[in-house]
């Protein structure tokens, strides 16, 4: 048992740092990316114009309708060997990785949201513009806010998915934590030590995130809006 | 010669999905009037007034505020003219994640632009005329069906409105309810407010209204002053509805079968 706990905190620990860092290096842009994705989709998809609703419902359906591991062999292998005249787009790992994140988050969050802008009843729309309100004003005084607080334990439930799913990047030679626990695996064959520490750090990421997630549902909760979802 | 007329509303014909809503109705009404819509439900009463603030901008036809004919393709006109027109709802529409007092408040700040101070102490003025002053911190979720159409009307009436058009506004309470909003709508014809109102309380309006306009089927069938129209032996539509309406919610033992 000592022996364990010394080579945890000896070698596992500072190598998985190095990862975790690399970890959240990839999480937080693609998850405030794939946050604005979704929300300017969402919106577009709801209010904008119908033939511009069409095409963004074509790509969440492409996004939310392939593997994500498909999705991040096409922009890291894929993408370098596709020359539109002398133009080729060479993307590094980190930035496949955000980019494939960030794309695919987009998609389902552009879905919560959309279920939010939906949920709120016309009749408010109508007295809005009864008062005088102009269509932006109700946008940004009747619908978001409501929208918002529908739209949150979805969203937040997207983020903390992400959290988990962006260990998919070791697979296209990132390395974040899932990818420093492989090496580290191959290296001291030390598979069930590694292995176990490695879930822990994601455990923690994740349960950090679902108290703050929590914690900002309460913030924002409201008579009649809590337990809609 | 200044036309006394507030509102006038002239040839308006809409269309929804197909059918002809609104069949060359016109009405027009002076400052301080109350003119009540009576008539079966799909007569276009609803339609009518959207179509007055524009809400559903009318296929044909005119409407005037103030002698003013109303451009219905300029925004800006239609914006100044919701600041004049309010509009009560039959589902009250409450802004749910606002607060009574924000509820009133909210189109103050936004649309005529007072400081929030300011907006906020008209706020809760409205809300005490129409006796909310207590609940004025509330959720929509936290009111009664009566407290919410009250709070709906201080949400219209601290726009200053020049006319205010109510579609149906007790149709959606239950019957207890009922007399408190029938009680604020009785205020503010006794403070002189310009009101359309499309209801089915008949016996309510009878003594408040100036005029009753009977709509059937896209058309305005009769008008004329309560007590005529009312009359037992009138022999008119409104009175043969009106009969039929209170024949409905009449108790089962006044049936008689001979």
């Amino acid at each position: 048992m000592d022996g364990f706990l010394a080579f945890t905190v000896g070698r596992i620990v500072p190598s998985l740092n190095i990862g975790l860092w690399t970890s959240l290096a990839l999480i937080i842009p693609s998850s405030l990316l794939g946050v604005a994705i979704g929300v300017s989709v969402g919106t577009l998809r709801v209010y904008g114009a119908r033939p511009l609703a069409r095409v963004l419902n074509g790509y969440v359906a492409l996004f939310r309708g392939t593997p994500l591991v498909v999705q991040l062999y096409f922009w890291y292998f894929a993408l370098p060997n596709i020359a539109i005249g002398d133009f080729r787009c060479i993307l590094s790992p980190m930035w496949a990785s955000i980019i494939g994140f960030a794309l695919c988050s987009g998609a389902y969050q552009s879905e919560y949201i959309r279920g939010g802008l939906l949920s709120i009843k016309r009749g408010q729309l109508r007295a809005a513009q009864a008062l005088g309100l102009t269509p932006l004003q109700t946008i940004t005084s009747v619908v978001l806010p409501q929208a918002f607080r529908r739209a949150l334990p979805g969203c937040g439930n997207e983020i903390i998915y992400l959290i988990k799913y962006s260990s998919l990047a070791s697979i296209i030679t990132v390395n974040d934590l899932t990818g420093m626990g492989r090496s580290l695996a191959k290296s001291t064959f030390r598979n069930t030590e590694v292995f176990l520490v490695v879930g822990v750090y994601y455990l923690l990421l994740v349960t950090i995130a679902t108290l703050f997630l929590r914690w900002l549902e309460k913030r924002m909760a409201l008579p009649g809006f809590a337990g809609k979802k | 010669m200044d036309n006394p007329a507030i509102l006038r509303v002239e040839n308006i014909v809409k269309n929804i999905g197909g059918h002809r809503i609104l069949d060359d109705v016109s009405l027009a009404i002076d400052k301080g009037h109350l003119k009540v819509l009576i008539g079966p439900s799909g007569a276009g009463k609803s339609t009518l007034l959207s179509c007055i603030n524009f809400l559903a901008p009318p296929d044909a036809g005119d409407i005037y505020l103030d002698g003013r004919k109303i451009n219905g393709k300029s925004r800006k006109e239609l914006l100044a003219l919701r600041q004049h027109v309010g509009m009560i709802f039959q589902d009250f529409n409450l802004f749910d994640h606002l607060t009574a007092m924000e509820n009133v408040r909210v189109a103050l700040i936004k649309v005529k632009g007072l400081g929030k101070a300011a907006a906020t102490k008209r706020a809760m003025e409205e809300l005490d005329r129409v006796g909310l002053s207590d609940r004025a911190t509330q959720y929509p979720a936290q009111l009664s069906g009566g407290q919410k159409q009250r709070v709906s009307v201080a949400r219209a009436l601290a726009m200053d409105p020049k006319v205010l058009l109510l579609d149906e506004p007790t149709s959606a309470l239950d019957p207890e309810l009922i007399g408190e909003v029938l009680a604020v709508i009785r205020d503010m014809a006794d403070a002189g407010m310009t009101m359309l109102m499309a209801t089915h309380q008949i016996s309510f309006s009878a003594s408040l209204a100036d005029e009753f306009l009977f709509m059937e089927a896209g058309h305005i069938v009769e008008r004329g002053s309560p007590a005529k129209l009312l009359a037992r032996d009138s022999g008119s539509r409104t009175q043969a509805f009106c009969a039929k309406l209170s024949e409905l919610s009449a108790a089962a033992s006044c049936e008689v079968t001979s």
